[in-house]
């Protein structure tokens, strides 16, 4: 099996659909002839074409819009945002237009359609290019959220948002187009709602999603050297979330630390500790923590940057914390 | 329309009560106000009267089980009329109860005390252990006991859930594990190092009023003897902790010259038997006096504000088999000692029937706690919050004291005021010290 970047997985995923079923097109800023700002349309508007490999201007809210059209005349949109802090000026037409039309139109509507970028901060992009939208998002009923950890997970995940009938959130990350990781280059399809657990352990749980995954199996990775050992489970998808492998580790292991990269208040982590103890009050041996950013708008200075994020040595922290280790 | 028999609060802090007795058959015709069944509260045996004309149809709890307020324990009706509904709706809650119960049923005295977070809350320990019936109460007690247990005064025992649950599982009581957690909090590796409990059999007296004397039976296997908590005792445990644990309290000691008490009371008794007072009924009079003068005294701490009283509410704490309880003298200041020796007689003589009214145990804004007749000299006493005072009085006894260059006998009495000081700084308890004494060195006083 071939190791791959996660950038060329997605890329892998979209060329493949694209094959697959003719009504499936891309849309976004800078896709077509600069080949995708991070690369990710690379070939594609060779392969398939100027009518179905769009370049747009700056223009979020229009050509969001046009793929809300274009879904209801039948097309499989995937727009793409350049990153999805430029989302918010789309905000409207993903939440009132895409999450309600096939509710608002009884049915006659439905929305095939995929909204792809880069999700969360990378490194100095500054407090207003540096965030994580998934709770944002994942609040809506009608939409699916979806935030792949790693480059198999990219693909299959992809491929199943693109299939499906419901507008789908495609949360990739700016570091980790660059990570790599074993990518059949056949045809498969990771089903949306099915979270996976990463790593088995029976101490303490990690649920994380996105590229929080990473910080959370090198956390485990150096508890294990201790003698602790962590599950990590990465949920791959927000909405729907997979309940039931959650509580199926936290039953297991007594304890969790949830890690993400968005901010505390009403967080994905704030929901994940809803579901665990009302489905798994009668096995928690200590309160579920929580890892996420520093509550203030992301630092430019890169120290402090460093400081607002959540990292392995805070993760580990919260784990020592649920096992009662000074 | 069918009538719901449900356990009510007869007391200002009843959370739960045990049916000692039904006073009606199923069958009987019922009307409104009707004593139906007698139930003991935290204090009392109080009497449930019937909310609802008909016939009793049904008794849904059984003599000795004791239940949460609002617990449905009968069902009055019309002689014809279908009760399945208001049966089912209470049965409902007796099923679950039952079921939540689970495995904790054979060793329902460790269980249920494992499952409030160490309060052992099964209350029935007149109850039999097998009757399926008893289990519902039991079992719904954790549920109502469980926000208390978040209740700050209290000192609360911390557990996690899942000590909670594998303590349970394994008869393990949470009270007796040392928990290695944050605030003692009992966790997992607390129960896994701990020995399980031994089961003891709680012990069934044939009678359903509780024993009058807590007689400890001998146990038939080494181990302790587990006695569930009594309603009474629950209470005075759940009271006094509240007061010892927040209430900042110091103590102020005087030793009283009593000896003009002790001839007024000769004088007294000189002109009639009708006219007999004790000792105890004179340091309240003399108390709710000097409470009058010193009213800084005589209140209640709030928690956000101070009530000042200007009357005198004295509570005498009186012992009985059961344990304590506090009767109040209402405005002591305006009675005189005849009647204030007559409503203490009739006090403490109720009180040992377990007779009061809820209304004449609440309400003190002082209490006067007398240990004398025990030989006791002088101790301390807890105070009966939100009561700001209390006072410890000792026996009388003879003593030589140094006057006009000899020793002279003297009637000897020893008090000691317990304050909170939140509420009452140290020279504002020695003044009204000061006043008792002089009230009670010269009785006249008591007369200006």
């Amino acid at each position: 099996m071939a190791v791959i970047t996660y950038r060329d997985a997605l890329n892998m995923a979209l060329r493949e659909e694209m094959q697959r079923d003719d009504r499936v097109f891309l849309m976004g800023e800078e896709v077509a002839v600069y080949q995708g700002a991070y690369k990710v349309s690379k070939g594609l508007l060779q392969e398939f074409g100027e009518m179905r490999v769009v370049d747009t201007p700056i223009t979020e809210l229009g050509f969001a819009g046009v793929g809300v059209g274009a879904a209801m005349a039948g097309l499989r949109p995937i727009i793409e945002f350049m990153t999805w802090n430029f989302s918010l000026l789309a905000l409207d037409q993903v939440v009132n237009a895409a999450a309600k039309m096939l509710y608002m139109s009884g049915g006659q509507f439905p929305m095939p359609m995929v909204f792809r970028g880069p999700n969360g901060s990378a490194l100095q992009l500054g407090a207003q290019h540096s965030q994580a939208w998934e709770s944002w998002l994942a609040h809506i009923p009608g939409l699916k959220v979806v935030t792949p950890a790693t480059p198999y997970d990219a693909k299959g995940l992809l491929k199943a948002a693109i299939r499906d009938d419901n507008p789908v959130c495609f949360l990739e990350g700016e570091m980790l187009y660059n990570t790599k990781g074993e990518v059949p280059d056949t045809d498969y399809v990771i089903p949306l709602g099915k979270a996976e657990v990463k790593r088995e352990g029976t101490h303490c749980s990690l649920i994380s999603h996105g590229k929080m995954v990473l910080v959370a199996l090198q956390a485990a990775e150096q508890m294990a050297k201790e003698g602790i050992e962590c599950e990590v489970v990465d949920l791959r998808t927000i909405r729907p979330m997979d309940v039931e492998t959650i509580a199926a580790s936290v039953r297991k292991t007594n304890r969790a630390v949830v890690v993400e990269e968005g901010w505390e208040m009403c967080g994905v982590g704030a929901q994940v500790v809803d579901f665990v103890q009302r489905h798994c009050f009668d096995s928690l041996d200590a309160p579920v923590l929580r890892v996420h950013q520093a509550d203030a708008p992301m630092p430019y200075a890169k120290s402090l940057e460093k400081a607002a994020k959540p990292d392995v040595p805070k993760t580990i922290a919260a784990i020592k914390q649920v096992l009662y280790i000074d | 329309m069918a009538t719901k028999v449900m356990m009510e609060a007869l007391s200002p802090t009843m959370e739960e009560g045990r049916l000692v007795k039904w006073l009606k058959q199923v069958g009987d015709v019922i009307k409104t106000g009707d004593t139906i069944a007698e139930v003991e509260t935290d204090k009392a045996i109080m009497e449930l009267v019937a909310r609802g004309d008909g016939v009793l149809r049904a008794k849904l709890v059984e003599e000795g089980t004791t239940s949460p307020i609002g617990f449905v324990i009968g069902i009055i009706a019309a002689a014809d009329e279908a009760i399945e509904a208001a049966t089912a709706t209470a049965a409902g809650g007796i099923a679950a109860a039952t079921a939540t119960a689970g495995g904790g049923t054979a060793t329902a005295g460790v269980g249920t005390a494992t499952a409030a977070g160490g309060t052992a809350t099964a209350g029935g320990g007149t109850t039999p252990a097998t009757a399926p019936a008893a289990t519902a109460p039991a079992a719904t007690a954790p549920a109502v006991a469980a926000p208390a247990v978040a209740a700050p005064p209290a000192g609360p025992l911390r557990s996690s859930p899942l000590a909670r649950r594998l303590a349970a599982e394994r008869g393990i009581s949470l009270a007796a594990v040392a928990g290695s957690g944050p605030n003692g909090r009992v966790i997992r590796r607390d129960i896994e190092s701990a020995a399980p409990t031994p089961a003891v059999a709680v012990p069934t007296p044939a009678v359903a009023v509780p024993p009058a004397a807590v007689a400890v039976p001998t146990p038939a296997v080494a181990g302790p003897v587990v006695l569930p908590l009594t309603q009474i005792r629950k209470t005075i445990a759940r009271r006094l902790a509240e007061s010892i644990g927040p209430i900042p309290t110091f103590y102020l000691t005087a030793e009283i010259d009593m000896t003009r008490v002790g001839q007024l009371r000769e004088q007294m008794v000189a002109a009639g038997d009708q006219f007999k007072v004790s000792v105890n009924d004179i340091v309240i009079k003399a108390v709710a006096t000097a409470l009058v003068r010193h009213p800084e005294v005589n209140a209640h701490w709030m928690g956000d504000s101070i009530h000042y009283y200007p009357d005198a509410h004295i509570g005498m704490a009186v012992a009985t088999d059961d344990g304590l309880i506090v009767p109040v003298i209402r405005n002591a200041n305006t009675k005189g000692l005849g009647q204030i020796g007559a409503e203490a007689r009739d006090f403490a003589k109720r009180a040992r029937e377990r007779k009061l009214a809820p209304a004449e145990y609440s309400g003190g804004t002082f209490s006067v706690s007398n240990l004398g007749m025990f030989g006791i000299d002088q101790f301390t006493a807890i105070i009966n919050p939100p009561e700001a005072a209390i006072l410890a009085v000792g026996g009388t006894e003879t003593k030589p004291v140094w006057e006009n260059g000899a020793f002279v006998p003297k009637q000897r009495m020893r008090v000691t005021l317990s304050c909170d000081h939140r509420v009452i700084d140290g020279a504002i308890g020695a003044k009204f010290l000061q006043t008792l004494r002089q009230l009670l060195e010269a009785p006249m006083m008591m007369l200006f």
